[in-house]
């Protein structure tokens, strides 16, 4: 495949990211960030991201599997995953975050067990989805080309 | 040359701004830390309130590992962090008298009202809603160096 024909389906790739929620503007900040000084910005932010998230989806069903839940303790740990999510764009997962601080609030065990599906899943999604843009970016970039960005 | 006073930014002599930045987010603290050194910043990352203490020189004991060496132009915290909250830190800032003077930026990812007034009351220089972009950081190294956008 020639470098432009990557490029234009990466750049496909990415705005269809963006219009199904997946990601935000947020992710488009990050790419601004790489530059020739340290070009694999956005690979390491979202390597640490994925490790981070995996931890706190690990503490949370811990969290959730005590016999008394310690909702302040969910709630912690919620608000980092809320937090990471929304510095690099995960959109999706950011969301789903928020409803699940407020079942936290409320302490409702099985909508917080419910939430912890679903954040999972999110997470889950938006990591396949980075995974195939990280790697149709590498394969631009061992092509000669450069990494095409959206404007938002 | 303006005495510099709580209302002025500007530092006495150009040269590259030194930033404390702390938080208790990993990916936080990596995109700050990404934000500020492309503003031209030196930066030194804290990942909570009694480390930047530490690095101030404000802990009893402490080691001045910073002071004389490199000054810190600016400290920028995130609020909600276990133990001690930026707000905490900020005061412990304000209230020695070595440091009082360093502008403080509170960032958050929640805009409530009330937090953000207690911190400008308390003397933060600015309060930045989170997630970080470059337009805020440009603006904010702008202020502390008073150059033009």
């Amino acid at each position: 495949m020639e470098v432009d024909q990557m490029q234009r389906q990466c750049l496909d790739y990415t705005k269809s990211l963006f219009l199904e929620g997946f990601l935000d503007g947020q992710f488009v900040q990050l790419q601004q960030l790489q530059d020739e000084n340290n070009h694999d910005f956005v690979v390491e932010v979202v390597s640490l991201f994925f490790e981070d998230s995996e931890r706190l989806l690990n503490d949370l069903t811990f969290a959730l599997d005590q016999k008394s839940i310690d909702f302040k303790k969910v709630d912690a740990h919620v608000h980092q995953l809320k937090g990471s999510s929304s510095s690099i764009g995960a959109q999706r997962v950011k969301n789903c975050c928020i409803e699940f601080r407020n079942f936290c609030e409320e302490q409702n065990i099985d909508a917080c067990l419910s939430c912890l599906q679903q954040v999972k899943q999110e997470y889950c999604h938006v990591k396949n989805k980075l995974e195939t843009l990280i790697r149709l970016e590498q394969q631009i970039v061992a092509a000669g080309g450069s990494i095409p960005t959206m404007e938002f | 040359m303006a005495a510099p006073s709580s209302s002025n930014w500007v530092m006495e002599s150009p040269h590259v701004p030194h930033v404390l930045a702390v938080d208790d987010n990993l990916i936080d603290r990596k995109l700050v830390e990404k934000l500020l050194r492309n503003s031209s910043c030196k930066v030194t990352t804290a990942e909570n309130g009694p480390r930047a203490l530490e690095l101030l020189g404000l802990t009893s004991g402490g080691q001045n590992t910073m002071n004389g060496r490199s000054k810190v132009n600016l400290v920028i915290t995130d609020y909600c962090m276990p133990g001690m909250t930026g707000y905490e830190l900020l005061k412990k800032i304000k209230e020695s008298s070595v440091m009082k003077e360093v502008p403080v930026v509170i960032m958050s990812s929640e805009n409530i009202p009330t937090r953000i007034n207690k911190c400008l009351e308390e003397g933060a220089q600015m309060f930045i809603q989170k997630p970080l972009k470059q337009s805020d950081v440009k603006k904010l190294t702008c202020q502390l160096m008073n150059c033009e956008i």
